[in-house]
């Protein structure tokens, strides 16, 4: 029986390759800084449903919400081997907490047809893990979080192995679920060449846009216009578009979109710089040593 | 949500499992305390399972004023679906102005699929909560008495301070270890609240087949000295001096993420923002770098050595003593040291 997956991705600065200030100067973070990442576990949610497409058939859509530079992840997932592409971007998202995104995301998964909603366990950006539960709740569908080990799939039930503090647990749910997903899941694929030569042109409109405006300054509007509405169709016919959804299309309610939809808010942030306070260098040597434990048995740092 | 309500209590998710009270809310009872006097309000403990009444006085004596108590059989084993329910009941009926669980697998999977239905705002992985108050810079509106929910973002390189001053209830997760446990007071009085969980077999959404749960190789948080290597150690075999070390001290041996991954030692022993937050009188740190995710576990440690042999390792800008050299030379020296001192 093929399953309809859908699966959440997100693009994250890569938080553990920091070149330079994490901050600027006004208190902001600084992006660039931070080169761009397809978010880890989602790889392995990722994973989890291209290995359902293969055993069970059915389809994989990988849907993204974010700037429109996050259509790079969405190529990434078409080169593993997803069949569909989905980029919400609208400039009403942002400044969305969990809860905004939760819902913008729940209004874009409630126009596919799915079986299987897969999550990453958490963004190494935020690590909140929380969008995941609360697109499920919103969609009205069972959540299962922590997911180690997909076990079965059959007669629209599925077993799976998860983490439970100091162990695991075995469960069983109908469909449809939400499951997100733990690097334990599984070995993510890298691209195969053959998806990389079918969507190596893949593009989102804003992106055919972008191109098509910076290579031809000298053409005024209506002609500049008519080339990039040639050059979606195009792209569609060849099934290349990856399709850009904006919160109008999705019927999204403005009111629980972007800032104003999102109860949680900055109050300060603040760059981390951890100094001790009173060091002492130790000679590497037998007497600084002695010396040392000496002066922390004295002080009963040391019983 | 709710509207805010400055009457409101400050409420706990007593996280149990098998009838026993998880560590994380038992922690977060004496910052709670603090966060509710200032808030000249009561802390709330809200207790949920089957048959766990017995788990209610221990509630009071961590610090609770009052403990909502609510059994039902569908409730005996956590599950997100029933858990969630019963709290988002219970918060429209109260209306608590703070909401607060541990960031355990089950708080984490708890709160934000009540966050979600009542539509509130929350913040995971808090490491520090205090009471303050925010101006709007737009409207120069002051929001008074609000809860500052600060927690490390963008992988540790930042900390930031969230607040959430209109759709209440307040809502955080807090990270295991980050809170000194509180000392229990046998003689502490409280009002028990018997509540009742409007719960039937289709709220099940799951169900569980089997279960397995082992106690940790280590208990980090309880010690008091921390012996703790990274990849410097270089080896499996290597990382023996690390465990000569913690033997000769009575200490416990810890390590970094990547002496994990690379396998010198288990994953129990880890330190740092996915291991385990710890603040012993003692932490020796050796042939570790002090990546900031490393020392997002450990910085709050009273007294910490660093053995490197980089100088500009940046475990040296936390450290109390530096020690630049060959940890293989020098853990021996210390090892000699101690014995001959104790």
């Amino acid at each position: 029986m093929p399953y309809n997956c859908v699966c959440l991705i997100k693009q994250v600065p890569d938080t553990k390759k920091i070149s330079g200030q994490a901050m600027n100067d006004d208190g902001t973070v600084n992006r660039a800084a931070l080169p761009a990442i397809f978010n880890p576990e989602d790889l392995n949610a990722l994973e989890t449903a291209l290995q359902i497409k293969e055993r069970y058939g059915g389809t994989v859509t990988a849907i993204t919400m974010g700037l429109p530079s996050a259509a790079d992840i969405l190529r990434e997932s078409l080169y593993r081997g997803a069949d569909d592409a989905i980029l919400v971007t609208d400039r009403k998202c942002a400044a969305s907490d969990t809860l905004a995104t939760s819902y913008i995301i729940s209004c874009a998964v409630k126009k596919l047809d799915y079986d299987i909603v897969l999550c990453g366990r958490q963004a190494i950006d935020g690590d909140t893990a929380q969008v995941g539960p609360q697109l499920a709740e919103k969609l009205g569908i069972t959540p299962i979080t922590y997911m180690e080990e997909l076990q079965e799939l059959a007669n629209g039930r599925i077993t799976v192995r998860r983490a439970i503090e100091n162990g695991w647990q075995k469960v069983r749910t109908k469909l449809p679920v939400l499951l997100t997903v733990t690097d334990e899941a599984n070995e993510p694929r890298v691209p195969a060449a053959k998806f990389i030569m079918k969507y190596k042109n893949a593009m989102a409109p804003i992106e055919v846009e972008k191109a098509i405006r910076n290579d031809n300054t000298a053409l005024d509007e209506q002609a500049v216009k008519q080339l990039i509405e040639d050059e979606i169709r195009v792209l569609e016919e060849k099934n290349l578009l990856i399709k850009q959804w904006d919160l109008g299309f999705l019927e999204a309610d403005i009111n629980w979109c972007g800032r104003s939809g999102s109860p949680t808010k900055v109050h300060r942030i603040q760059s981390v710089v951890l100094t001790a306070k009173g060091s002492k260098e130790v000679e590497p040597t037998e007497s600084g040593v002695s010396d040392m434990v000496h002066e922390l048995i004295k002080e009963k740092t040391i019983a | 949500m709710i509207s805010v309500n400055r009457q409101g209590e400050v409420w706990v998710f007593a996280e149990q499992n098998e009838g026993k009270l998880a560590d994380t809310p038992l922690e977060l009872m004496s910052k709670a305390r603090k966060l509710a006097d200032k808030l000249g309000v009561k802390l709330a403990a809200v207790l949920m399972g089957d048959q766990v009444s017995e788990l209610a006085e221990r509630l009071v004596q961590y610090g609770a004023d009052k403990v909502y108590l609510i059994e039902h059989h569908l409730l005996e084993h956590y599950q997100a679906n029933t858990y969630a329910k019963t709290l988002h009941d219970l918060i429209h009926k109260y209306e608590p102005q703070v909401v607060l669980c541990g960031a355990t697998i089950n708080g984490r999977d708890l709160a934000p699929r009540v966050a979600s239905s009542v539509k509130a705002g929350l913040t995971a992985d808090c490491t520090d909560l205090q009471i303050g108050d925010h101006e709007v810079k737009a409207t120069k509106e002051v929001h008074k008495n609000l809860l500052f929910q600060v927690r490390p973002a963008f992988g540790g390189n930042i900390i930031a301070t969230i607040i959430n001053y209109d759709r209440w209830p307040q809502m955080a997760t807090v990270r295991e270890g980050v809170m000194p446990m509180p000392e229990p007071d046998v003689s502490r009085k409280g009002q028990i609240v018997e509540e009742k969980a409007t719960l039937t077999k289709e709220d099940l959404l799951v169900e569980i087949l089997d279960q397995h749960t082992r106690p940790k190789k280590v208990d980090l948080k309880a010690a008091r000295v921390i012996v703790a290597g990274g990849a410097g150690v270089g080896s499996k075999d290597n990382f023996r001096v690390i465990w000569d070390l913690a033997n000769a001290l009575g200490a416990a041996p810890a390590a970094t993420r990547a002496a994990v991954d690379l396998g010198f030692i288990d994953k129990d022993h880890q330190v740092g923002q996915t291991g385990t937050t710890v603040r012993p009188s003692l932490y020796i740190a050796a042939g570790v770098s002090g990546a900031i995710q490393h020392q997002a576990g450990m910085s709050d440690s009273q007294k910490i050595i660093a053995i490197n042999n980089d100088p500009d390792a940046p475990i040296f800008q936390i450290a109390h003593y530096k020690i630049c050299g060959d940890l293989n030379d020098i853990v021996p020296k210390m090892i000699k040291a101690i014995k001959e001192r104790i």
